[in-house]
Protein backbone atom coordinates (compact mmCIF):
# COMPACT_ATOMS: atom_id res chain seq x y z
CA UNK A 1 0.00 0.00 0.00
CA UNK A 2 2.64 2.46 1.10
CA UNK A 3 4.82 1.51 -1.87
CA UNK A 4 2.09 2.54 -4.29
CA UNK A 5 1.43 5.84 -2.58
CA UNK A 6 1.29 8.92 -4.81
CA UNK A 7 4.68 10.28 -3.65
CA UNK A 8 6.35 6.97 -4.47
CA UNK A 9 4.67 6.93 -7.85
CA UNK A 10 5.69 10.52 -8.50
CA UNK A 11 9.27 9.75 -7.57
CA UNK A 12 9.22 6.64 -9.78
CA UNK A 13 7.77 8.62 -12.70
CA UNK A 14 10.37 11.37 -12.37
CA UNK A 15 13.20 8.84 -12.15
CA UNK A 16 11.67 6.94 -15.05
CA UNK A 17 11.59 10.06 -17.22
CA UNK A 18 15.20 10.78 -16.26
CA UNK A 19 16.34 7.25 -17.13
CA UNK A 20 14.36 7.09 -20.36
CA UNK A 21 15.80 10.40 -21.49
CA UNK A 22 19.35 9.45 -20.57
CA UNK A 23 19.03 6.10 -22.35
CA UNK A 24 17.60 7.56 -25.53
CA UNK A 25 20.35 10.18 -25.33
CA UNK A 26 22.92 7.46 -25.83
CA UNK A 27 21.00 5.52 -28.47
CA UNK A 28 22.46 6.00 -31.93
CA UNK A 29 20.09 7.13 -34.65
CA UNK A 30 21.58 5.27 -37.56
CA UNK A 31 18.72 5.45 -40.05
CA UNK A 32 17.44 8.93 -39.27
CA UNK A 33 20.50 11.13 -39.03
CA UNK A 34 20.38 14.68 -37.79
CA UNK A 35 22.20 15.58 -41.04
CA UNK A 36 19.18 14.34 -42.98
CA UNK A 37 16.80 16.26 -40.71
CA UNK A 38 18.82 19.41 -41.38
CA UNK A 39 18.22 18.94 -45.10
CA UNK A 40 21.44 17.18 -46.08
CA UNK A 41 24.17 18.94 -48.02
CA UNK A 42 21.99 21.71 -49.46
CA UNK A 43 20.09 22.18 -46.19
CA UNK A 44 23.23 22.58 -44.09
CA UNK A 45 24.73 24.96 -46.67
CA UNK A 46 21.64 27.18 -46.51
CA UNK A 47 21.55 27.07 -42.71
CA UNK A 48 25.22 28.05 -42.49
CA UNK A 49 24.74 30.86 -45.04
CA UNK A 50 21.72 32.27 -43.17
CA UNK A 51 23.27 31.80 -39.73
CA UNK A 52 26.49 33.54 -40.79
CA UNK A 53 24.48 36.45 -42.20
CA UNK A 54 22.70 36.63 -38.81
CA UNK A 55 26.02 36.61 -36.90
CA UNK A 56 27.41 39.44 -39.04
CA UNK A 57 24.23 41.50 -38.61
CA UNK A 58 24.04 40.94 -34.84
CA UNK A 59 25.44 43.96 -32.96
CA UNK A 60 26.10 41.70 -29.96
CA UNK A 61 28.68 39.54 -31.75
CA UNK A 62 29.53 40.91 -35.19
CA UNK A 63 32.75 42.54 -33.94
CA UNK A 64 34.08 39.20 -32.71
CA UNK A 65 34.14 38.05 -36.35
CA UNK A 66 35.88 41.16 -37.73
CA UNK A 67 39.24 39.40 -38.04
CA UNK A 68 37.82 36.21 -39.52
CA UNK A 69 38.05 34.94 -43.07
CA UNK A 70 34.33 34.41 -43.61
CA UNK A 71 34.67 32.02 -46.55
CA UNK A 72 36.79 29.73 -44.44
CA UNK A 73 34.48 30.27 -41.46
CA UNK A 74 31.45 29.11 -43.46
CA UNK A 75 33.30 26.15 -44.99
CA UNK A 76 34.48 24.90 -41.61
CA UNK A 77 31.11 25.49 -39.93
CA UNK A 78 29.41 23.53 -42.72
CA UNK A 79 31.86 20.66 -42.24
CA UNK A 80 31.39 20.76 -38.51
CA UNK A 81 27.58 20.68 -38.57
CA UNK A 82 27.64 17.94 -41.22
CA UNK A 83 30.02 15.85 -39.09
CA UNK A 84 28.07 16.47 -35.86
CA UNK A 85 24.89 15.37 -37.65
CA UNK A 86 26.52 12.07 -38.69
CA UNK A 87 26.74 13.27 -42.28
CA UNK A 88 29.48 12.25 -44.76
CA UNK A 89 32.02 14.87 -43.65
CA UNK A 90 35.08 15.19 -41.47
CA UNK A 91 35.74 18.40 -39.59
CA UNK A 92 39.19 19.57 -40.73
CA UNK A 93 39.31 22.88 -38.87
CA UNK A 94 41.21 23.78 -35.74
CA UNK A 95 39.87 22.91 -32.31
CA UNK A 96 37.19 25.14 -30.81
CA UNK A 97 39.63 26.20 -28.11
CA UNK A 98 42.22 27.26 -30.71
CA UNK A 99 39.84 29.15 -33.00
CA UNK A 100 38.36 31.16 -30.13
CA UNK A 101 41.56 31.85 -28.22
CA UNK A 102 42.12 35.52 -27.48
CA UNK A 103 38.58 36.56 -28.43
CA UNK A 104 37.60 36.93 -24.75
CA UNK A 105 34.13 35.59 -25.46
CA UNK A 106 31.48 35.55 -22.76
CA UNK A 107 28.45 33.34 -22.23
CA UNK A 108 26.32 36.16 -23.66
CA UNK A 109 28.28 35.91 -26.95
CA UNK A 110 27.92 32.14 -27.08
CA UNK A 111 24.18 32.37 -26.43
CA UNK A 112 23.70 35.17 -28.97
CA UNK A 113 25.27 32.91 -31.58
CA UNK A 114 22.94 30.08 -30.56
CA UNK A 115 19.92 32.38 -30.94
CA UNK A 116 21.09 33.52 -34.39
CA UNK A 117 21.54 29.88 -35.37
CA UNK A 118 18.03 29.08 -34.10
CA UNK A 119 16.68 31.87 -36.31
CA UNK A 120 18.45 30.35 -39.31
CA UNK A 121 17.09 26.89 -38.44
CA UNK A 122 13.59 28.36 -38.16
CA UNK A 123 14.00 29.99 -41.55
CA UNK A 124 14.83 26.58 -43.05
CA UNK A 125 11.82 25.07 -41.25
CA UNK A 126 13.95 22.57 -39.34
CA UNK A 127 11.64 20.93 -36.77
CA UNK A 128 12.19 22.20 -33.21
CA UNK A 129 13.13 18.72 -31.92
CA UNK A 130 15.86 18.41 -34.60
CA UNK A 131 17.08 21.92 -33.79
CA UNK A 132 17.52 20.89 -30.17
CA UNK A 133 19.43 17.74 -31.18
CA UNK A 134 21.91 19.99 -32.95
CA UNK A 135 22.08 22.49 -30.09
CA UNK A 136 22.67 19.65 -27.64
CA UNK A 137 25.82 18.76 -29.62
CA UNK A 138 26.99 22.38 -29.77
CA UNK A 139 26.22 23.37 -26.17
CA UNK A 140 29.16 21.52 -24.53
CA UNK A 141 31.55 23.55 -26.74
CA UNK A 142 30.84 26.49 -24.40
CA UNK A 143 33.70 25.42 -22.15
CA UNK A 144 36.20 25.77 -25.03
CA UNK A 145 34.67 28.87 -26.62
CA UNK A 146 33.94 31.03 -23.57
CA UNK A 147 37.12 32.17 -21.89
CA UNK A 148 35.95 34.94 -19.58
CA UNK B 1 56.22 83.64 -10.43
CA UNK B 2 53.23 82.22 -8.68
CA UNK B 3 51.64 81.56 -12.06
CA UNK B 4 54.66 79.71 -13.35
CA UNK B 5 54.88 77.68 -10.15
CA UNK B 6 51.30 76.68 -10.73
CA UNK B 7 51.83 75.94 -14.44
CA UNK B 8 54.19 73.02 -13.91
CA UNK B 9 51.98 70.89 -11.73
CA UNK B 10 48.97 71.74 -13.90
CA UNK B 11 50.81 70.73 -17.08
CA UNK B 12 51.95 67.57 -15.39
CA UNK B 13 48.45 66.69 -14.31
CA UNK B 14 47.18 67.44 -17.82
CA UNK B 15 49.87 65.31 -19.40
CA UNK B 16 49.16 62.41 -17.09
CA UNK B 17 45.43 62.77 -17.70
CA UNK B 18 45.87 62.78 -21.48
CA UNK B 19 48.17 59.77 -21.43
CA UNK B 20 45.77 57.92 -19.16
CA UNK B 21 42.90 58.65 -21.53
CA UNK B 22 44.95 57.41 -24.45
CA UNK B 23 46.05 54.37 -22.55
CA UNK B 24 42.49 53.57 -21.60
CA UNK B 25 41.40 54.07 -25.22
CA UNK B 26 44.10 51.69 -26.37
CA UNK B 27 43.07 49.30 -23.64
CA UNK B 28 39.46 49.70 -24.67
CA UNK B 29 40.33 48.72 -28.23
CA UNK B 30 41.43 45.34 -26.98
CA UNK B 31 38.46 44.84 -24.68
CA UNK B 32 35.93 47.33 -25.98
CA UNK B 33 32.91 46.07 -24.15
CA UNK B 34 31.86 47.37 -20.75
CA UNK B 35 29.93 45.06 -18.45
CA UNK B 36 26.25 44.80 -19.30
CA UNK B 37 24.41 44.62 -15.98
CA UNK B 38 21.22 43.39 -17.63
CA UNK B 39 22.40 41.25 -20.53
CA UNK B 40 19.24 39.10 -20.67
CA UNK B 41 21.50 36.69 -22.49
CA UNK B 42 20.47 33.29 -21.23
CA UNK B 43 18.29 31.33 -23.63
CA UNK B 44 14.53 31.81 -23.63
CA UNK B 45 12.63 29.75 -21.02
CA UNK B 46 15.77 28.89 -19.02
CA UNK B 47 14.66 31.33 -16.31
CA UNK B 48 11.75 29.05 -15.49
CA UNK B 49 8.65 30.76 -14.10
CA UNK B 50 7.82 31.87 -10.54
CA UNK B 51 6.66 28.97 -8.40
CA UNK B 52 3.99 29.45 -5.75
CA UNK B 53 6.50 30.57 -3.11
CA UNK B 54 8.32 32.98 -5.45
CA UNK B 55 11.40 30.98 -6.38
CA UNK B 56 12.26 30.35 -10.03
CA UNK B 57 10.89 26.96 -11.01
CA UNK B 58 7.68 25.47 -12.17
CA UNK B 59 4.35 26.22 -10.52
CA UNK B 60 4.66 24.10 -7.38
CA UNK B 61 8.35 23.19 -7.18
CA UNK B 62 11.45 25.37 -7.13
CA UNK B 63 13.98 24.40 -9.79
CA UNK B 64 17.75 24.72 -9.72
CA UNK B 65 17.59 27.61 -12.20
CA UNK B 66 18.29 31.19 -11.10
CA UNK B 67 15.55 33.72 -11.84
CA UNK B 68 15.78 36.02 -14.85
CA UNK B 69 17.98 35.84 -17.91
CA UNK B 70 21.27 37.24 -16.59
CA UNK B 71 24.39 35.22 -17.37
CA UNK B 72 27.20 34.71 -14.87
CA UNK B 73 28.43 38.20 -15.87
CA UNK B 74 25.15 39.97 -15.21
CA UNK B 75 21.95 40.35 -13.19
CA UNK B 76 18.41 39.21 -13.83
CA UNK B 77 15.10 39.77 -12.12
CA UNK B 78 11.38 39.22 -12.17
CA UNK B 79 8.11 40.35 -10.68
CA UNK B 80 5.18 37.99 -10.74
CA UNK B 81 1.53 37.73 -9.90
CA UNK B 82 -0.31 34.43 -9.46
CA UNK B 83 -3.97 33.62 -8.92
CA UNK B 84 -5.39 30.20 -8.05
CA UNK B 85 -9.15 29.74 -7.98
CA UNK B 86 -10.35 26.75 -5.98
CA UNK B 87 -13.93 25.62 -5.27
CA UNK B 88 -13.90 26.91 -1.69
CA UNK B 89 -10.90 29.23 -1.54
CA UNK B 90 -8.63 31.38 -3.61
CA UNK B 91 -4.92 32.02 -3.41
CA UNK B 92 -3.14 35.10 -4.67
CA UNK B 93 0.55 35.78 -4.62
CA UNK B 94 2.83 38.51 -5.83
CA UNK B 95 6.52 38.90 -5.50
CA UNK B 96 9.87 40.03 -6.71
CA UNK B 97 13.03 38.04 -7.35
CA UNK B 98 16.57 39.05 -8.18
CA UNK B 99 19.17 36.82 -9.83
CA UNK B 100 22.82 37.65 -9.27
CA UNK B 101 25.41 36.35 -11.74
CA UNK B 102 23.36 33.23 -12.47
CA UNK B 103 24.54 32.08 -9.06
CA UNK B 104 22.36 33.52 -6.31
CA UNK B 105 18.65 34.21 -6.24
CA UNK B 106 16.92 36.40 -3.65
CA UNK B 107 13.15 36.60 -3.55
CA UNK B 108 10.25 38.04 -1.63
CA UNK B 109 6.66 36.93 -2.11
CA UNK B 110 3.44 37.72 -0.31
CA UNK B 111 0.68 35.13 -0.42
CA UNK B 112 -2.96 35.79 0.39
CA UNK B 113 -5.19 32.83 1.11
CA UNK B 114 -8.83 33.91 0.88
CA UNK B 115 -11.57 31.83 2.54
CA UNK B 116 -14.16 33.51 0.25
CA UNK B 117 -17.71 32.27 1.06
CA UNK B 118 -16.28 29.32 2.96
CA UNK B 119 -15.18 31.46 5.94
CA UNK B 120 -18.40 30.90 7.97
CA UNK B 121 -18.09 27.09 7.61
CA UNK B 122 -14.80 27.41 9.47
CA UNK B 123 -16.17 29.82 12.07
CA UNK B 124 -14.58 32.79 10.32
CA UNK B 125 -16.08 35.79 8.54
CA UNK B 126 -16.60 35.58 4.77
CA UNK B 127 -13.53 36.52 2.76
CA UNK B 128 -11.33 36.10 5.80
CA UNK B 129 -7.72 36.14 4.58
CA UNK B 130 -4.46 34.67 5.79
CA UNK B 131 -1.31 36.41 4.58
CA UNK B 132 2.13 34.98 4.47
CA UNK B 133 5.46 36.66 3.68
CA UNK B 134 8.11 34.45 2.13
CA UNK B 135 11.76 35.45 1.93
CA UNK B 136 13.76 33.11 -0.27
CA UNK B 137 17.38 32.56 -1.19
CA UNK B 138 18.77 30.01 -3.62
CA UNK B 139 22.38 29.23 -4.49
CA UNK B 140 23.43 27.39 -7.62
CA UNK B 141 26.04 24.90 -6.49
CA UNK B 142 27.10 22.94 -9.55
CA UNK B 143 26.19 22.05 -13.11
CA UNK B 144 24.82 24.02 -16.02
CA UNK B 145 21.33 23.45 -17.35
CA UNK B 146 22.21 24.20 -20.99
CA UNK B 147 25.94 23.67 -21.45
CA UNK B 148 26.13 20.38 -19.55
CA UNK B 149 24.70 18.33 -22.42
CA UNK B 150 27.71 16.02 -22.53
CA UNK B 151 27.22 14.92 -18.94
CA UNK B 152 24.41 13.51 -16.83
CA UNK B 153 25.13 15.98 -14.04
CA UNK B 154 22.07 18.18 -13.48
CA UNK B 155 22.21 21.80 -12.40
CA UNK B 156 21.96 21.61 -8.62
CA UNK B 157 20.96 24.40 -6.24
CA UNK B 158 20.25 24.66 -2.54
CA UNK B 159 17.62 27.00 -1.20
CA UNK B 160 15.92 28.32 1.87
CA UNK B 161 12.49 29.90 2.34
CA UNK B 162 11.64 31.76 5.53
CA UNK B 163 7.88 32.12 5.91
CA UNK B 164 5.89 34.25 8.31
CA UNK B 165 2.12 33.97 8.64
CA UNK B 166 0.14 36.99 9.89
CA UNK B 167 -2.61 35.01 11.71
CA UNK B 168 -0.64 33.96 14.76
CA UNK B 169 -3.53 33.32 17.16
CA UNK B 170 -5.71 31.60 14.60
CA UNK B 171 -3.14 29.16 13.24
CA UNK B 172 -2.28 28.25 16.85
CA UNK B 173 -5.97 27.67 17.53
CA UNK B 174 -6.05 25.33 14.53
CA UNK B 175 -3.27 23.30 16.13
CA UNK B 176 -0.17 24.75 14.52
CA UNK B 177 2.83 25.21 16.78
CA UNK B 178 4.14 28.38 15.18
CA UNK B 179 3.28 31.22 12.80
CA UNK B 180 6.66 31.07 11.11
CA UNK B 181 9.02 28.49 9.75
CA UNK B 182 11.96 27.86 7.49
CA UNK B 183 12.04 25.39 4.60
CA UNK B 184 15.33 24.02 3.26
CA UNK B 185 15.56 22.39 -0.15
CA UNK B 186 17.87 20.92 -2.73
CA UNK B 187 16.80 21.05 -6.39
CA UNK B 188 18.36 19.11 -9.24
CA UNK B 189 17.24 20.16 -12.71
CA UNK B 190 18.35 18.33 -15.83
CA UNK B 191 17.65 19.56 -19.34
CA UNK B 192 17.82 16.74 -21.88
CA UNK B 193 18.11 19.17 -24.76
CA UNK B 194 18.33 16.51 -27.47
CA UNK B 195 14.98 15.21 -26.19
CA UNK B 196 13.54 18.70 -25.53
CA UNK B 197 12.79 17.44 -22.03
CA UNK B 198 13.37 19.00 -18.62
CA UNK B 199 13.23 16.94 -15.43
CA UNK B 200 13.40 18.39 -11.94
CA UNK B 201 13.59 16.77 -8.53
CA UNK B 202 13.44 18.76 -5.31
CA UNK B 203 13.77 17.47 -1.76
CA UNK B 204 12.45 19.81 0.91
CA UNK B 205 12.71 19.82 4.69
CA UNK B 206 9.65 21.60 6.03
CA UNK B 207 7.17 21.94 8.89
CA UNK B 208 4.71 24.02 6.86
CA UNK B 209 0.98 23.28 6.90
CA UNK B 210 -0.56 24.07 3.48
CA UNK B 211 2.67 25.81 2.39
CA UNK B 212 2.60 27.70 5.73
CA UNK B 213 -0.79 29.31 5.16
CA UNK B 214 -2.06 27.28 8.14
CA UNK B 215 1.10 27.76 10.19
CA UNK B 216 4.01 25.47 10.96
CA UNK B 217 4.23 22.24 12.89
CA UNK B 218 1.19 20.84 14.62
CA UNK B 219 -0.49 18.81 17.31
CA UNK B 220 -0.10 15.65 15.20
CA UNK B 221 3.50 16.17 14.16
CA UNK B 222 5.87 18.94 15.12
CA UNK B 223 9.16 17.90 13.54
CA UNK B 224 10.57 18.51 10.08
CA UNK B 225 9.28 16.29 7.28
CA UNK B 226 11.24 15.33 4.19
CA UNK B 227 9.11 16.04 1.15
CA UNK B 228 9.57 15.41 -2.58
CA UNK B 229 8.70 17.64 -5.50
CA UNK B 230 9.00 16.42 -9.07
CA UNK B 231 8.49 18.22 -12.37
CA UNK B 232 8.62 17.08 -15.97
CA UNK B 233 8.38 19.59 -18.81
CA UNK B 234 8.43 19.10 -22.55
CA UNK B 235 9.63 21.96 -24.73
CA UNK B 236 7.35 22.28 -27.75
CA UNK B 237 8.96 25.39 -29.19
CA UNK B 238 11.31 28.12 -28.04
CA UNK B 239 8.26 29.81 -26.49
CA UNK B 240 6.15 26.97 -25.15
CA UNK B 241 6.62 24.29 -22.51
CA UNK B 242 4.01 21.88 -21.17
CA UNK B 243 4.39 19.59 -18.21
CA UNK B 244 3.25 18.15 -14.93
CA UNK B 245 4.33 18.43 -11.32
CA UNK B 246 3.83 16.59 -8.07
CA UNK B 247 4.56 17.88 -4.58
CA UNK B 248 4.21 15.98 -1.34
CA UNK B 249 3.33 17.88 1.83
CA UNK B 250 3.46 17.17 5.57
CA UNK B 251 0.30 16.28 7.50
CA UNK B 252 0.82 17.93 10.88
CA UNK B 253 -2.65 19.06 11.98
CA UNK B 254 -5.20 16.72 13.52
CA UNK B 255 -8.17 18.97 12.68
CA UNK B 256 -7.78 18.56 8.92
CA UNK B 257 -5.92 16.05 6.76
CA UNK B 258 -3.47 17.51 4.26
CA UNK B 259 -2.99 15.99 0.80
CA UNK B 260 -0.28 16.14 -1.83
CA UNK B 261 -0.52 18.66 -4.66
CA UNK B 262 -0.12 18.15 -8.38
CA UNK B 263 -0.71 20.05 -11.57
CA UNK B 264 -0.45 20.06 -15.33
CA UNK B 265 0.76 23.27 -16.88
CA UNK B 266 1.58 25.20 -20.03
CA UNK B 267 4.09 28.04 -19.85
CA UNK B 268 4.24 30.53 -22.66
CA UNK B 269 7.45 32.53 -22.88
CA UNK B 270 6.32 35.47 -24.98
CA UNK B 271 9.82 36.93 -24.86
CA UNK B 272 12.55 37.36 -22.24
CA UNK B 273 10.49 40.08 -20.56
CA UNK B 274 7.14 38.37 -20.26
CA UNK B 275 5.77 34.90 -19.60
CA UNK B 276 2.34 33.51 -18.81
CA UNK B 277 1.61 30.19 -17.12
CA UNK B 278 -1.71 28.42 -17.13
CA UNK B 279 -2.20 25.32 -15.01
CA UNK B 280 -4.81 23.00 -13.62
CA UNK B 281 -3.81 22.36 -10.05
CA UNK B 282 -5.09 19.81 -7.55
CA UNK B 283 -4.35 20.73 -3.93
CA UNK B 284 -6.48 18.03 -2.32
CA UNK B 285 -8.30 18.80 0.92
CA UNK B 286 -7.66 22.14 2.61
CA UNK B 287 -9.11 22.86 6.07
CA UNK B 288 -11.59 19.97 5.76
CA UNK B 289 -12.84 21.15 2.36
CA UNK B 290 -12.11 18.30 -0.01
CA UNK B 291 -11.12 18.31 -3.68
CA UNK B 292 -9.63 21.77 -3.93
CA UNK B 293 -8.68 21.90 -7.57
CA UNK B 294 -8.86 24.64 -10.10
CA UNK B 295 -7.19 26.99 -12.47
CA UNK B 296 -3.81 28.54 -11.80
CA UNK B 297 -2.79 31.64 -13.72
CA UNK B 298 0.56 33.35 -13.36
CA UNK B 299 2.19 36.27 -15.13
CA UNK B 300 5.85 37.10 -14.88
CA UNK B 301 7.69 40.17 -16.12
CA UNK B 302 11.41 40.69 -15.93
CA UNK B 303 14.76 40.57 -17.65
Amino acid sequence: MKFLSPPTLALALTLGAFLAASMSATTARAADTLYADLGGKQGVATIVEDATANFLADPRIKDTLSESNMDRFKAKLTEQICALGSGPCTYTGHTMAATHRGLHLKNSDFNALIEDLQDALDKSNVPFAAQNRLLALLAPMQKDVVTR
Amino acid sequence: MANRALMFPLALILAVAVSLTQASTAFAKEKPRPRDWADSARLLATSGVSQIEGAAGGGLAPWAVITGYGTRDSLGGNVHGTYVRLPDFSLRSGGIALGLFNRLELSYTRQTFDTTETGPKLGLPSNYTFNQDIYGAKLRVIGDLVYGQDSLLPQISVGVQYKKNNRTALVRALGATSDHGTDFYVSATKLFLAQSLLVNATVRETKANQFGLLGFGGDKKNSYSTEFEGSVALLLSRNLAVGAEYRTKPDNLSFAKEDDAYDIFAAWFINKNLSATLAYVHLGAIARQSKQRGVYISLQAGF
